[in-house]
């Protein structure tokens, strides 16, 4: 793409980097998996760090920590799913958090790409999700939690035409997919967004210094937006996963 | 497609470059409608969450829960019109 002299890259330049070690093989590290594994080193050094000797009366650094479990415990697990689930606040709160600190590499001076734009990572992630949904349903209902998501009472017969196949697209494809394509697009396009923007406040402030001040100002903007995206998107994902679970868990009423 | 081609030629255009120019005028479409019907149905759902929250302000924390929910479904439907648009592009 290109206007004038001014040329976007191809997306391919975006998102896909060289290898720089084991070139070639399947386990070859390039920028998106050494991020992925400092942030899985990242999250554990601070929450085992932070959870050794606990005080009563917290600190600083410990009531952030409590606070970060307490929001995933109370407004994601008892909310969505119930009271009496609080067994599933380490998975999600794990889920949430490994989201969370891979979107937030997308503001970070230097590095700025989120791994979890590239479709591995929350096509993983959302397949997690499916075998553990589909696991936890036939094992809390049974073949009803088949049944009754295809034949839903309170239909008429006729429509069960129209609703069953609706119904088993959904819960078989809908849902994993748009679960992994969600956080995948959003983080994409806020990279495809931001480097566009980093790209037009380069090439204005070498032939057009005073117009750069334009795309630079979008681009802080859009920094700070990215922020919030990356957050919802992680408390969205955690969300659906625990609407998903709960689906499993109770039968609809 | 045949008359396209054509005028295409006329201007010096090979039918090559007119497929990619296609190719991306169709991309564009794609996402470009694809944008439309999430657009209203994201307005609506925060627009009667909003109106929710006004009236009973005590409820606003599951509100804004199912508000949430109720983009992230609605959402859905622009983001598979953005891998759409990529894969429209080739």
């Amino acid at each position: 793409m290109s206007l004038g002299v001014f040329t976007f890259p191809p997306i391919d330049e975006l998102f896909r980097w060289k290898d720089f070690a084991f070139d070639g093989k399947f386990y070859a590290i390039n920028k998106t998996s050494l991020l992925v594994m400092i942030s899985s080193v990242l999250i554990i050094a601070i929450f085992v760090g932070g959870s050794r000797k606990m005080k009563l009366v917290p600190g600083k650094f410990q009531s952030t920590l409590e606070s970060t479990y307490e929001f995933v415990d109370k407004g994601i697990t008892r909310d969505v799913i119930g009271n009496d689930a609080t067994r599933f606040t380490p998975f999600l709160g794990t889920l949430f958090l490994f989201i969370l600190f891979l979107n937030f590499w997308e503001v970070i001076p230097f590095i700025q790409f989120p791994p979890t734009s590239r479709f591995g990572i929350p096509l993983f992630l959302s397949l997690m999700v499916y075998v553990l949904y589909w696991f936890l349903g036939f094992k809390h209902q049974g073949i009803k939690y088949l049944t009754g998501h295809l034949f839903p009472a309170g239909v008429p017969w006729f429509l069960y035409f129209l609703v069953t196949p609706i119904e088993l697209v959904q819960i078989l494809l809908v849902r994993p997919f748009s679960l992994a394509v969600r956080l995948l697009a959003n983080m994409m396009a806020g990279h495809i967004l931001l480097t566009a923007l980093a790209l037009l406040t380069a090439y204005t402030l070498e032939n057009a210094p005073i117009i750069a001040i334009g795309p630079f100002a979008l681009n802080v903007g859009v920094t700070a937006f990215e922020i919030l995206v990356g957050f919802l998107q992680a408390y969205i994902f955690t969300l659906l996963t625990a609407v998903y679970i709960a689906d499993s868990l109770h039968a609809e009423h | 497609m045949h008359d396209l081609i054509t005028l295409a030629a006329a201007a010096g255009t090979g039918p090559g470059e007119l497929k990619d120019g296609l190719q991306s005028i169709g991309a564009g479409i794609v996402y470009g409608a694809a944008a439309i019907g999430p657009g209203i149905g994201i307005g609506i759902v925060v627009g009667n969450a909003i109106t929710a929250m006004a009236r009973q302000p005590e409820m606003a924390g599951p509100v804004r829960t199912t508000m949430f929910l109720g983009i992230a479904f609605t959402e859905a439907l622009a983001l598979f019109g953005f891998v759409l648009f990529f894969l429209a592009k080739g």
